[in-house]
């Protein structure tokens, strides 16, 4: 062997010094690869601690609300029969970046975890397109911390039970809370708290001005085809277009712009809601590149520690088998199987375009024409800084990943017996299969679509939402519940239309229908 | 830029807001959970937690989500035998493929499962007492682990005047008079031989300067000595108390019941939790509580716990059986000088009319002066007959000792031993 081998450390355990070394180590070698992180704080926690910031969804600091409490137990239970291990790290997009390190992992899991969360994790945050617009790594914490101080005053002010009434109707609507399309502005925890009696009182009177008058109809403006009114008003009297003039997807915002009846203390807390969801929206949206792109460095650099002798080959033994088990996919007929593991998926992909890019094969040449034979650095980072998982697959999916891992497409479509194989790793599946794949990670096909078409202002102050059906795909059963939530936040009777290709499929109402017919006069 | 930080000694039970809001919030479900585990185990089983479960559907926070049906495209890994076109049976029941890749579809409503957690200890017992309506000042040491009890540990350097070892600070302070003045006494001896060595000397040769030096010397020397103190604080020591976990001692609870036919198991169930109640109060004084199950129809049986509270038996009502019972046992096993004896009774009212009054005489003259308390509860919603009023005349006799109360259900249980309680939380300050 040609390195003299000088371990920084050996063995399983760990302290505060051997691990500075070993990040200065890591840090050296992310220069080299010119990877651009926040600051790192790392965190050494307990296994309870490590729980904790698991029931919390990973903020360190959250306000206090049940489902939390619920989530909290349920790892514990969990983690006490034995039936899950906890992951190993958390951590979080702010900036310096928090990482969180378990006490009782050996030291090769403290390094790994260091390239893993500290290197990988952090640069993702720092680089990719969807966190530098949706999210703000400065003030996320001051805004948690805003949340958190807020929503404690209101129960003071108003009730633990009025505020988790409140809580559970947004948490209900949260993946609602989100614009797809613009870019909202920034948090910033300190402008929050100062703009905000000012923003209570303005939001008021818009609120106000929107139900006390009745805006004058645009001139020439048609009656909506589907408008509710149209046939039975002669005069013309409710043709005064629909409110909202456009349909809208963030529901949240909807309610806290323009929900008559609630107080600016609730407004305000679907606003914290509705700011989380937006921080936490881009993670939903890069799994698979986020964990594939944190697997690749840290099998990276932990070879590349290994080349310099820097680790024994008892760690990096130890390295190697955990690393393998954390990339492991099953087949789908394995008693293992859990869907696709996108530490699999994403660490295979972002390998295979640094095999694109040095060694290409005819077939790398016509499929990826522009990134084969590139230098592979420049790709992997165009690579994580301008797409989505949906992107991402649709882009970068290449032949011998879908070969490696035997992805195959089924249609189930319950009008048909039968499951249909529609396409396998092969020449004429490829693509479809890529397509396919694809669209199973973007969230607009993950989720209905649902989106707020009218909101009654010259009627009953009824909301109306439609739900644009896809595949003849209807709701799940936690309709009603949901709908039931919504009406708490309104105030007023909703209704969901599911339309599909422009016809109504199903209706939904909230109170249900023979309660409101009852109601009225 | 990398900073480190040690967080482990940071607050802990960062969640324990949210999780006591979560068992509030189905206080309802978590509360029939207890009962059942209350009714299920031994009363001597009272000190661990309990696993709950709850059907996932009413704790589900709902999200608009796809439901079953229409057409989906499912990529999944692992193909071994499928080519393109393949037709492939449904797998049974549900929806193929098992919702590949869609993140969270599958954590509600379909597979009706139980949310299941582990309630603490404590928590448990939180609960228990809520169904026995305990005051809150009653619970802590219902629920504390261990008396403490203040025990000898050693000897310390310091402590109050009151616990001086006398002994082993006059040997510290003799030891360190022999180490001090050791070398002042060899210094003076020194002296005082150099001093006769001169004096031996002729006169012409004597040197009266060294004689005048050695001679102060040997009084500064003198002087030293004396002022070694006989004791310093430095050999002060004091016995030392340390806190050890001491039940004080043993005591055995007698738990009669009538099992005549007139006894429902709903009846039971509150006699059971009526027992139970003693035997944890029991059990927080007393290093070893032995149990004895005694019940009775027109004769008397000692039984085991199982027996005791799940068979059923019918006939008439003798209770003097049982306190002769009672009685006999306590002769032969648990002599009264060295066992506290307590005994918690639970019966319906029902006796044959010309016993009861034989039990008045069995408990005035044989049992109270024996015990250390009598616990009665007739559970029955109706009037009372011949028993209550007997034992109100043994009540008049021994108020501190004899409780007794008519309950209808749980929440009755604690007055019962409200005395009991009071007078072991005054004992304690």
């Amino acid at each position: 062997m040609s390195v003299t081998r000088k371990p920084i450390a050996t063995g399983s355990d760990w302290n505060f010094s051997v691990l500075e070394r070993f990040d200065e180590e890591l840090a050296r070698l992310a220069d080299e690869y010119r990877l651009d992180t926040y600051p790192n704080q790392i965190e050494v926690i307990t296994t309870e601690q490590m729980m904790d910031a698991y029931a919390s969804v990973g903020m360190p600091v959250g306000y206090h609300h049940w489902s939390f409490g619920k989530q909290f137990l349920a790892v514990e239970q969990a983690y006490k029969r034995g039936q899950m291990g906890l992951a190993y790290e958390l951590v979080i997009n702010s900036n310096p970046c928090i990482a969180y390190l378990m006490e009782e992992n050996t030291l090769m899991m403290q390094v790994l975890v260091i390239a893993h969360a500290c290197y990988g994790h952090n640069s993702f945050f720092k680089g990719n397109y969807l966190f530098r617009a949706w999210t703000d790594a400065e003030s996320i914490v001051d805004y948690l911390v805003f949340a958190r101080k807020y929503i404690a005053q209101c129960e003071e002010r108003h009730g633990v039970h009025a505020v988790e009434q409140l809580l559970d109707a947004c948490h209900a609507l949260q993946n609602y809370g989100v614009d797809r399309y613009k870019r909202p502005s920034p948090i910033s925890a300190e402008e929050e708290a100062k703009r905000q009696d000012e923003r209570e009182a303005y939001l008021q009177t818009q609120v106000n001005m929107l139900w006390r008058t009745i805006p004058e109809p645009p001139a020439g403006m048609a009656p909506l085809p589907g408008s509710l009114h149209s046939d039975d008003d002669p005069l013309g009297l409710h043709s005064g277009g629909l409110y909202p003039s456009e349909p809208q997807e963030n529901l949240l915002y909807f309610i806290e712009k323009n929900a008559p009846l609630l107080a600016p203390w609730q407004r305000e807390i679907v606003r914290i809601v509705r700011k989380l969801a937006q921080y936490f929206y881009p993670q939903r949206q890069t799994q698979v590149m986020n964990e594939g792109w944190a697997c690749f460095w840290h099998y990276t650099l932990m070879n590349r520690l290994y080349d310099e002798g820097k680790v024994d080959e008892g760690l990096m033994l130890e390295f190697l088998q955990s690393h393998a088990a954390v990339i492991n996919q099953p087949g789908f007929d394995s008693p293992y199987y859990s869907g696709l593991n996108p530490y699999a998926l994403g660490f295979a992909i972002f390998m295979d375009i640094k095999r694109i890019c040095e060694t290409p094969t005819q077939e790398d040449r016509e499929w990826f024409p522009d990134i084969a034979g590139s230098p592979w650095r420049e790709t992997l980072e165009f690579a994580m800084r301008n797409f989505k998982d949906e992107s991402f697959i649709q882009q970068f999916l290449s032949p011998k990943v879908i070969r490696d891992l035997k992805l195959f497409l089924i249609v189930d479509d319950d009008q048909s017996e039968m499951l249909e194989v529609a396409a396998i790793h092969d020449e004429r599946g490829y693509k479809r299969v890529r397509e396919a794949l694809s669209s199973q990670y973007a969230l607009s096909v993950r989720e209905p679509n649902i989106q707020v078409v009218e909101a009654a202002i010259r009627g009953d102050r009824s909301l109306t939402l439609h739900h644009i059906q896809d595949h003849r795909r209807p709701l799940g059963r936690s309709v009603y519940p949901v709908i039931r939530h919504l009406q708490q936040l309104w105030g007023f009777p909703v209704h969901l239309v599911s339309m599909e290709e422009g016809k109504v499929t199903r209706r939904y109402h909230w109170p249900v229908e023979e309660d409101s017919k009852e109601v009225k006069p | 830029m990398t900073y480190f930080i040690d967080r482990r000694p940071n607050a802990k039970h960062k969640s324990a807001v949210n999780r006591q809001r979560f068992l509030e919030r189905y206080r309802k479900h978590i509360k029939r959970s207890v009962e059942e585990a209350v009714n299920r185990r031994s009363i001597t089983d009272m000190e661990r937690g309990e696993k709950i479960s709850i059907p996932a559907k009413d704790i589900s926070e709902p999200v608009f989500q796809h439901g079953q049906g229409g057409a989906r495209n499912i990529v999944s890994p692992g193909n071994k035998e499928f080519l393109q076109g393949d037709k492939i049976r449904r797998p049974g029941g549900q929806g193929g493929g098992g919702g590949a890749g869609e993140g969270g579809a599958s954590n509600q409503g379909e597979g009706s499962d139980e949310f299941a957690f582990t309630l603490s200890r404590e928590e448990f017992l939180e609960f228990v007492f809520d169904g026995l309506e305990l005051p809150h000042l009653q619970r802590k040491p219902l629920k504390s682990l261990e008396e403490i009890k203040m025990v000898r540990a050693g000897l310390a350097r310091d402590g109050v005047p009151s616990r001086i070892s006398i002994t082993r600070s006059m040997r510290e302070a003799y030891a360190r008079r022999i180490a001090m003045r050791a070398p002042i006494k060899r210094a003076l001896k020194e002296a005082q031989e150099a001093l006769a060595a001169e004096e031996r000397k002729d006169p012409v040769l004597r040197n009266p300067a060294r004689i005048v030096e050695l001679k102060a010397e040997i009084e500064r020397l003198e002087k030293r000595i004396e002022a070694v103190p006989f004791i310093d604080t430095y050999d002060l020591r004091y016995h030392q108390l340390a806190a050890q976990p001491q039940p004080s001692s043993q005591a055995v609870m007698f738990c009669v019941m009538d099992v005549s036919g007139s006894m429902t198991q709903n009846h039971k169930d509150i006699a059971k939790r009526f027992f139970l109640l003693l035997y944890l109060f029991l059990e927080k004084h007393y290093e070893k509580v032995e149990l004895v199950f005694v019940r009775h129809h027109t004769a008397a049986r000692e039984v085991n716990e199982e027996e005791f509270f799940y068979s059923r038996e019918t006939g008439g009502t003798i209770v003097s059986s049982a306190l002769n019972l009672v009685n006999k046992i306590i002769e032969k096993r648990y002599p009264a000088g060295q066992w506290n004896l307590y005994v918690a009774q639970a019966s319906d009212g029902d006796n044959w009319d010309d016993d009861s009054n034989i039990c008045r005489d069995l408990l005035v003259k044989q049992l109270m002066p024996q015990l250390q308390y009598y616990a009665y509860v007739e559970i029955t919603p109706h009037d009372h007959q011949s028993l209550w009023h007997e034992y109100e005349t043994v009540a008049a006799q021994f108020p501190e000792r004899f409780a007794m109360r008519q309950i209808v259900d749980a929440g009755d249980i604690y007055p019962v031993f409200r005395e009991l309680f009071k007078r072991r939380l005054s004992q304690e300050r």
